[in-house]
């Protein structure tokens, strides 16, 4: 039996040599097909990575709301849930038109690509706006954990307008101070959140230049299809986010 | 050539054996052609520098602890310099040395070439992670010179996040990027064993190693994340003063702990699979057989890892947890311990009928069979509850996990890069002097860190800077260990940095081993192989070697 | 035991005359100890067998004698041995541990409390009759002792390796270990969870006396007012006894006899009266209203010590009737002897 370190048959070779690489084709594959799925796998296990990383804040939450049930559910009525659903919807949108994006890329029509991911940036943005407007309400009514928290409307919650009775149930000193520790990991989540949305605007920006000198037109859609599959996990987060930290146990009187 | 009559470096083609003038070492010159590289060789001989930079670092803090320790008053070093002092020992160990050492050394060098590729799946990400690593190593000695951190490399809560006035940020966003450093080479690993190997290299045709490695990077990529988060918050409760960790405010501190193990305990399997991975073939190598059980040892490697994620209570069972919790993660541990056993027996049995000599990378994997053994059995003392009780934060922890990180993984690692210098530089190494370097090791080693489950029986209590006075007898002769473990690790370093001018050259398989990688020149071509092998025989299959050195096949040079 | 009583005491004496084995202080100490030989018997039995195995095959099948080697794929029989041998004894291993963790971890019921407060760097042992300790411990031997712990401030673990035991000291709740000495002598006492600056000076003694010096000991060392008076002081002075006076209309539930007792709370749920209870409810109280009172309760959270915690709680331990509560409603101080309680010197 001969060496096992045998060359390749020469028609395989000229198969090879008949096969016209894409010019972002990496020496260290032997094809582009091994090149793509390589891409994709890696950052399919990426946002693996990133689950893992953002389940230990997940997890804590359910733990204190678990505990701190009242403080938490008194908190959480604070948030501003017009705000938060217009961010659902706005990066739910962003999403749509990134994956039109990938569809521009493979059927190769740079102008509609370009379209898509300037619009797919556009919606990243309002809702980095959006957020920019929650947490600064958040800053005025002195719900940042830290020595300027205050607790007074937990205490003393204010009247509805429209019904007269307070908008939710008053805690108790012992207990109000939880409320500190819900609006700690709403900023820690959602604030990794939105690091998360900035990188991935950076990247869009620079995925912009290359896709309008016409880099991913050509056939070579791996960067816009693995681009997209990291935006859309960050949409999913937020998808997890909004429910746990706005939706549930809202008081149909909240504003 | 200092060969012995049983050894195997005195065949034919050895004795005109050449440095080949293209090599990867050859192929670009500069600085830049380094600090920019793609090539996964030339990134593994990156981390090979910093990594024994900080290895040394570390080194000279635990050198300083035993010297301390030499009395039983605290009179070497002020209080708060010598808790400084274990912290960082701790942190730059682990997180600097264990964690990367034969992953990002010997891992990064030889899975491509192992699996008949030619570079990693992503050479830019590779790259990204050793420069993490350097920048979460600076990082590091920044909050060194600002004046340390003394939190013990555990960064326990409420301790780290509110009673302490330290460098506690910096050093967690050291490791913080560290980690990444960490992630991406697992991530790297996974997506290359699955997708890059070459036509015919099944699953079941893979070095050992490369399972042992695999198993390691599944455990780097789930749970190096859940300790970013979770010093992550530490960061940001001390940033804020106030955070879930805190009791006085309703948070939880042992919620840190749950967050941090889920983390650490996978950690240490991290750290010592892929040494694992290294004895397998050292042991094969050195008996010219297949390892014996290929598939227990490939399906052991998995089971650490899938096991090592749930036994992560058991660094915790005298802190209050539920003791119905304490039984199931005590059983569990019980469980992860068995897969170890039956490596050690598989190893072991290699040696029966085989044909054994004893070159250096032999001698350390001897070594580590011995120091492992002890060091996972004295696990099971840890892991039984009621022995927990009076062994756990005293010095008999300090020497269990010494015993399997540095009496078990360093060991490996030695014995890897003994093994495979050859092979990255070319050159042999000096025989005799390496094996008087493995037995002062050895010796030393045993000198160290025996007396210290005498110690941690009698009650010592770790991360002590004083101790009652009838403990000194004990201490001196673990600090008389230090020393000569300390001279036994930095022979190495001499004769190995003196053999790559001076050394005799090795040629392309001085062992005369199986493995793809023993099939190229030393050192390898950048592209490592001239065409992609096809691989249509066994790992370890010392028949086809034999057969094809009959025909003298020469590597392309 | 499984060994014969003689040679455990030849052994034990042996090792610990040679400063390489502690001394057995307590009662647990031989279950314990026996546990040890057994992990140790099989370390050195794995290593021997691991080493023999070795040494054996370096020798035989060197490369000058066996030049050539057989290649051998495996054994589906030794790989079975060595599996469900080494797991056998590592569930053996598990079994004998967990009974162990039990024992220690849970009291005999007829125990003697004393509390221990940790804080950077020292430790406070109180005892029920008003003795304050620092550093140190004084027990009777031959008496089961429950030590009820808490941190101030960080998490500390109190260890006395001569009785086997050790026990994380947590801030926030209580945790308990359990001994029982048997010799009397002074052992040591270690802080052996790394807490700062002074993590190795947060040591002590503890000195075990036959219950005749330990009675004199307390007697001498009486430092004013047992546990439970400083706890029915501050229970007057904070306005306890405001809303918890015992009346029919009272504002609050009476405490006298709740001790011990099944509760139900306002969320209808059912709890166990205990230690940890009692120190909840007074800083949380909005979390642990009685059933049929409303939310009222102030919180005193930063307002009581540990150690005024611990006054109340075993104040309330004993308290069985409201008459003197309500005798100190129209004082605001409560500076009449109190009434005998069994085992607590008077001052």
């Amino acid at each position: 039996m001969d060496s096992a370190i045998e060359t390749t048959h020469s028609e395989h070779d000229a198969a090879e040599h008949e096969h016209v690489f894409v010019p972002q084709h990496r020496h260290h594959f032997e094809t582009e097909e091994q090149q793509r799925e390589a891409g994709s796998f890696g950052m399919w296990l990426f946002l693996l990575t990133e689950i893992m990383f953002f389940g230990g804040m997940f997890f804590a939450y359910l733990l204190f709301r678990n505990w701190y049930y009242d403080a938490f559910v008194a908190a959480s009525n604070t948030l501003n849930i017009g705000m938060g659903a217009a961010n659902t919807a706005i990066l739910i949108t962003s999403g749509f038109f990134m994956a039109l994006a990938v569809w521009a890329a493979e059927v190769r029509k740079k102008n509609l690509l370009v379209i898509f991911l300037v619009l797919t940036t556009v919606f990243g943005c309002a809702f980095l706006g959006v957020k920019y407007f929650e947490y600064k309400e958040k800053f005025e009514l002195h719900h940042v954990p830290g020595a300027s928290f205050d607790v007074s409307q937990f205490v003393n919650p204010p009247i509805d307008a429209k019904t007269g009775k307070p908008v939710g149930k008053p805690l108790a000193p012992d207990v109000v101070q939880h409320t500190q520790i819900f609006f700690f990991l709403y900023f820690a989540m959602t604030g990794m959140h939105a690091l998360h949305m900035i990188i991935g605007i950076g990247i869009l920006f620079w995925l912009l230049l290359r896709a309008q000198r016409g880099e991913f037109s050509v056939g070579y859609v791996a960067p816009i299809e693995n681009f997209g599959l990291y935006w859309h996990f960050v949409d999913i987060v937020w998808i997890f986010l909004f429910p746990l930290l706005y939706l549930i146990n809202r008081h149909p009187l909240a504003h | 050539m200092s060969a012995t009559a049983t050894s195997i470096l005195n065949l034919p083609d050895q004795a005109t054996a050449t440095i080949p003038k293209k090599n990867f070492i050859t192929a670009e010159d500069g600085l830049l052609s380094w600090l920019l590289t793609g090539d996964h060789k030339r990134i593994a001989m990156l981390y090979i520098i910093s990594i024994t930079f900080f290895f040394f670092i570390g080194g000279a803090f635990a050198g300083l602890i035993r010297l301390e320790l030499l009395t039983p008053q605290p009179d070497l070093v002020a209080s708060d310099t010598y808790n400084k002092l274990f912290t960082m020992h701790g942190i730059i160990m682990v997180f600097l040395f264990l964690v990367p050492s034969v992953p990002a050394t010997l891992g990064n060098f030889l899975i491509p070439i192992m699996l008949g590729a030619r570079d990693l799946a992503f050479p830019k990400i590779n790259l990204l992670s050793w420069y993490l690593y350097v920048i979460g190593g600076t990082l590091t000695l920044t909050a060194l010179m600002l004046g340390g951190v003394d939190t013990g490399w555990t960064f326990t809560t409420p301790l780290s996040t509110h009673y302490l006035n330290t460098h506690v940020v910096t050093t967690a966003m050291a490791i913080f990027v560290a980690g990444f450093s960490s992630i991406f080479t697992g991530l790297n690993f996974i997506v290359t064993i699955h997708r890059m190997r070459c036509p015919g290299m099944t699953w079941f045709r893979m070095p050992l190693f490369v399972w042992a490695h695999y198993a390691a990077s599944v455990l780097m990529v789930l749970g190096t994340p859940v300790l970013a988060i979770a010093i992550v918050l530490v960061a940001l409760e001390r940033l804020v003063g106030i955070g879930v960790f805190d009791p006085t405010k309703g948070g939880d501190p042992l919620l840190f702990q749950h967050l941090f193990w889920f983390y650490s305990h996978p950690a240490v399997y991290i750290m010592i699979l892929p040494g694992m991975g290294v004895i397998s073939e050292v042991i094969s190598t050195f008996s010219r057989k297949r390892v014996f059980g290929y598939t227990a040892v490939a399906f052991s490697s998995v089971a650490i890892a899938l096991f090592g994620f749930f036994v992560w209570e058991h660094h915790m069972f005298i802190m209050g947890v539920s003791n119905y919790s304490a039984l199931v993660f005590s059983l569990l541990t019980m469980l992860v311990a068995v897969p170890s056993a039956i490596k050690i027996f598989n190893w072991a049995f290699t040696l029966q009928k085989g044909s054994i000599t004893f070159e250096t990378p032999m001698l350390y994997a001897f070594g580590f069979m011995g120091l492992f053994t002890i060091g996972g059995l004295t696990g099971v003392f840890l892991g039984s509850l009621g022995m927990d009780i009076q062994l756990t934060e005293t010095y008999f922890i300090v020497a269990h996990f010494h015993f399997v990180m540095v009496g078990g993984m360093l060991m490996a690692f030695l014995s890897g890069v003994h093994f495979w210098w050859p092979k990255m530089t070319g050159r042999m190494y000096p025989e005799s002097l390496s094996k008087l370097a493995a037995v002062v090791t050895f010796i030393g080693f045993n000198l160290t860190f025996l007396p210290q489950f005498i110690l941690g029986y009698l009650g010592m209590p770790r991360r002590y800077h004083a101790y009652p006075p009838e403990f000194q007898v004990l201490n001196v002769l673990s600090t008389a260990g230090a020393t000569v473990l300390g001279v036994g690790y930095l022979l190495p370093v001499l004769y190995l940095a003196w053999s790559l001018k001076y050394g005799p050259v090795a040629g392309d398989n001085p062992w005369q081993a199986t493995g793809l990688e023993w099939q190229i020149q030393s050192p390898p071509l950048t592209e490592n192989f001239p065409e992609i092998p096809i691989m249509d025989h066994e790992a370890y299959d010392y028949e086809w070697l034999e057969h094809k050195t009959a025909h003298e096949v020469k590597a392309v040079g | 035991m499984g060994i014969s009583p003689v040679i455990w005491q030849f052994l034990v004496k042996w090792l610990t005359a040679s400063a390489l084995f502690p001394r057995e202080g307590s009662t647990i100490a031989p279950w314990m100890d026996e546990l040890y030989f057994f992990l140790l018997a099989m370390t050195v039995v794995g290593l021997v067998l691991v080493g023999a195995i070795l040494f054996t095959f370096s020798v035989r099948y060197r490369k000058s004698v066996h030049p050539v080697a057989t290649q051998i794929e495996g054994s589906t029989l030794l790989e079975a041995t060595w599996t469900i041998i080494p797991l056998a004894i590592f569930l053996i291993t598990f079994v004998w541990g967990a009974v162990l963790y039990f024992r220690i971890y849970n009291p005999p019921v007829n125990s003697m409390n004393i509390y221990i407060v940790g804080k950077q760097w020292m430790w406070k042992a109180e005892h029920p009759g008003g003795q304050h300790e620092i550093n140190a411990l004084h027990v009777p031997v031959g008496q089961n002792i429950q030590l009820t712990m808490i941190s101030q401030d960080v998490f500390h673990s109190f260890s006395i390796p001569e009785f086997r035991i050790k026990r994380e000291v947590i801030p926030g709740r209580y945790s308990t270990v359990w001994f029982n000495a048997t010799t009397p002598g002074e052992y040591h006492l270690f802080c052996t969870q790394y807490c700062g600056t002074n993590h190795s000076a947060m040591i002590g003694t503890i000195t075990a006396m036959s219950p005749a010096d330990y009675k004199k000991w307390t007697e001498d060392s009486t430092s004013g007012m047992s546990l439970a008076q400083n706890g029915e002081r501050l229970f007057a002075s904070m306005g306890c006894n405001a809303c918890h006076s015992g009346t029919a209309a009272a504002r609050g539930p009476s405490l006298a006899g709740v001790y011990g007792s099944k509760l139900t709370l306002t969320n209808g749920s059912q709890v166990l009266v205990n230690d940890a209870y009692l120190r909840d409810a007074i800083l949380n109280p909005s979390q642990h209203v009685t059933s049929g009172y409303a939310p009222i309760m102030p919180t005193y959270q930063g307002q009581i010590s540990e150690d005024g915690l611990i006054d109340l709680v075993e104040y309330l331990k004993g308290l069985n009737t409201n008459y003197r509560v309500q005798q100190t409603l129209t004082t605001s101080q409560s500076d009449q002897t109190a009434p005998t309680t069994p085992g607590v010197v008077k001052p």
